[in-house]
């Protein structure tokens, strides 16, 4: 407390907004795998479009408290773009990125305006069944998409024309973890605008924004269609690092999973998805190499025991103790 | 002739077959200190979600300052100069006052919308917000979680929320609610230091508080205007004491 007592109002809010030295260790310690993991580096890549699909949740469920169960529905827009992208015009991944996160943010601009009027029960029903919409419509579209056989024969250029996208995933990983670092900046800039703050303020108190002047709606329209236009990125990610599309991109399993590793890392934290990925990511490669069958079993007692011991997730927990032994 | 502040012309509201506003027709005069008293459920608050459109009336108009904004949304309404303060506390329980003010003052200065620039950068509206927490002696808890905060202490917040908007009316429903009697003074201090053209509707039980601080005094009862008067003419007429301050209870 005595800390804060000279600062005036302006560096207060400034100082929350400066970089911390556990994060640039954070960031530091992503280029680990490429010393320590060589032969995970495709799984890290993975790890990385994960950490930005669940960061691009964080926005709309942790910050702006609107939640979804059918968040893949612009992971899924997102990767089969870039897919057919790849596929019909140009294996360019930049362009690719850009056209992906478009159209993914066009769909999430579009459905804003039935999600921003609705809240609790029943926008958890809309957005599921927006999802489930999407899905059986990329499933029907066989001719576009593969439907259940996956999209096929993708060409994917090589990076900046030059780095191949290897069988070990070093050109993967490094592009996967150089889109994800530029996506959180942008959203680090977002949580600590003004815009960031109204975000905060739906989520803490939905009634009240009204009352002060403020036009929720429109700022959940808002950060919809970013959050759709980030998980669109992610997608694309997906999609040209692996070379193809499945049909699980698109659906509700793949909204529940990005939903429970927010929840375990920490929602309203911008490293709350980041570290939920790493766990849940790394957890279900060991869990189902022991138990192929049942390690959604093993993701199941993880969730429960996260949520009942630390409410808001591992970060939140963490950060707790932290501020315990700085009051000592 | 000058519009008053506020006008509400022949408000009524039903749920099902309960009145709670019938045919209500008051003025607010510009720099009013107006105070609305009449027994539990009297239709007070309704009446506040009424005119600040929380609730659509089912028949009658609201003008503010001559405009009629009956069919404005309740931010639109704010934009214009029309604030409100809660009965319950209605605050951004994870902000600290500092955060929560400065979201309401950007919000007016339509900041709120920017997404690039950090929050930091605006110092005019976060100086604004300070000051405003200064004068309600709010500055030395404003880095402070608002949950945390002392119940006195959110209660003035609710007030300093309603400023931040900088309205021409404000409408506080029992400022003082749940506050000890021998700091709810300290709330309508603060009330009374108002700006002179700022225009105040209260709603408060304490008479004590009521006769002190009002320059009118507006008496509701079953949804209806049942009497108005100066507070001498209402400590005065006998039928209010029969209908309200003879039956000593209330929340």
């Amino acid at each position: 407390m005595s800390s804060t007592a000279s600062v005036t109002p302006q560096q207060y809010l400034e100082r929350q907004g400066r970089w911390h030295p556990l994060e640039i260790a954070f960031w530091l310690a992503t280029l680990l795998p490429y010393v320590l993991f060589p032969d995970y580096l495709s799984l890290a890549s993975q790890i990385a479009a994960a950490a930005l699909f669940a960061l691009s949740l964080d926005l709309i469920l942790g910050y702006a408290g609107v939640v979804s169960l059918g968040h893949a529905a612009f992971f899924g827009v997102g990767a089969y773009t870039a897919g057919i992208f790849s596929k019909y015009v140009w294996g360019d991944v930049f362009s690719g990125l850009v056209v992906a996160a478009a159209l993914a943010a066009l769909t999430g601009w579009a459905s804003s305006f039935i999600v921003a009027r609705f809240r609790h029960l029943t926008l958890i029903m809309i957005t599921l069944g927006l999802g489930l919409l999407l899905a059986e419509a990329a499933n029907r579209a066989h001719w576009l998409t593969g439907g259940s056989d996956g999209l096929q024969g993708m060409a994917i250029a090589p990076i900046f024309g030059v780095f191949n996208f290897d069988l070990y995933g070093k050109t993967a990983y490094a592009y996967s973890l150089a889109v994800l670092f530029v996506m959180f900046l942008a959203a680090r800039r977002l949580v600590h605008s003004p815009f960031g703050l109204a975000l905060r303020g739906i989520r803490e108190n939905f009634v009240r924004m009204p009352a002060i002047g403020a036009e929720s709606r429109a700022h959940i329209r808002t950060v919809y269609t970013i959050a759709a236009g980030m998980a669109g990125i992610a997608g694309a990610l997906i999609a040209q690092t692996t070379q193809t599309v499945a049909l699980e991109s698109i659906g509700f399993q793949r909204s529940a999973d990005v939903l429970v590793m927010l929840v375990l890392g920490g929602a309203g934290r911008l490293y709350g998805g980041l570290i939920g990925s790493i766990i849940f990511m790394i957890a279900r490669d060991q869990l189902s190499g022991m138990a192929p069958q049942y390690w959604y079993f093993w993701i199941g007692v993880l969730l429960i025991t996260v949520v009942m011991v630390l409410p808001n997730g591992i970060l939140g927990g963490l950060s707790v103790l932290w501020s315990r032994w700085r009051k000592r | 002739m000058t519009a008053a502040a506020l006008e509400m012309r022949g408000l009524s509201k039903s749920f099902g077959s309960l009145a709670v506003a019938r045919d209500i027709t008051l003025d607010l005069p510009a720099g009013a200190r107006y105070a609305l008293i009449g027994p539990n459920g009297a239709g007070k608050t309704t009446l506040i979600n009424l005119v600040t459109g929380m609730l659509a009336p089912d028949s009658g108009q609201i003008f503010l300052a001559g405009e009629d904004v009956t069919d404005l949304e309740p931010q639109a309404r704010v934009k214009r100069g029309l604030a409100r303060t809660f009965q319950i506390n209605t605050l951004f329980a994870g902000l600290n006052p500092l955060e929560a003010v400065t979201l309401a003052v950007c919000e007016r200065e339509g900041i709120a919308r920017r997404f690039w620039r950090p929050l930091a950068t605006n110092g005019a509206a976060i100086d604004e917000a300070y000051e405003i927490l200064r004068k309600l002696k709010l500055a030395d808890v404003c880095y402070q979680i608002t949950r945390e905060l002392p119940y006195g202490r959110q209660r003035l917040l609710e007030i300093a929320l309603a400023l931040a908007t900088r309205p021409r009316v404000l409408l506080l429903d029992e400022p003082a609610a749940g506050v000890p009697p021998e700091e709810s003074g300290d709330i309508f201090e603060v009330v009374a230091g108002l700006s002179d053209e700022l225009s105040v509707l209260f709603i408060e039980h304490d008479m004590h508080i009521v006769f002190r601080f009002a320059t009118h005094i507006i008496v509701l009862v079953a949804g209806a205007v049942f009497t108005q008067g100066s507070p001498k003419e209402i400590a005065a007429d006998p039928s209010v004491r029969e209908v309200y301050l003879g039956t000593r209870k209330h929340g």
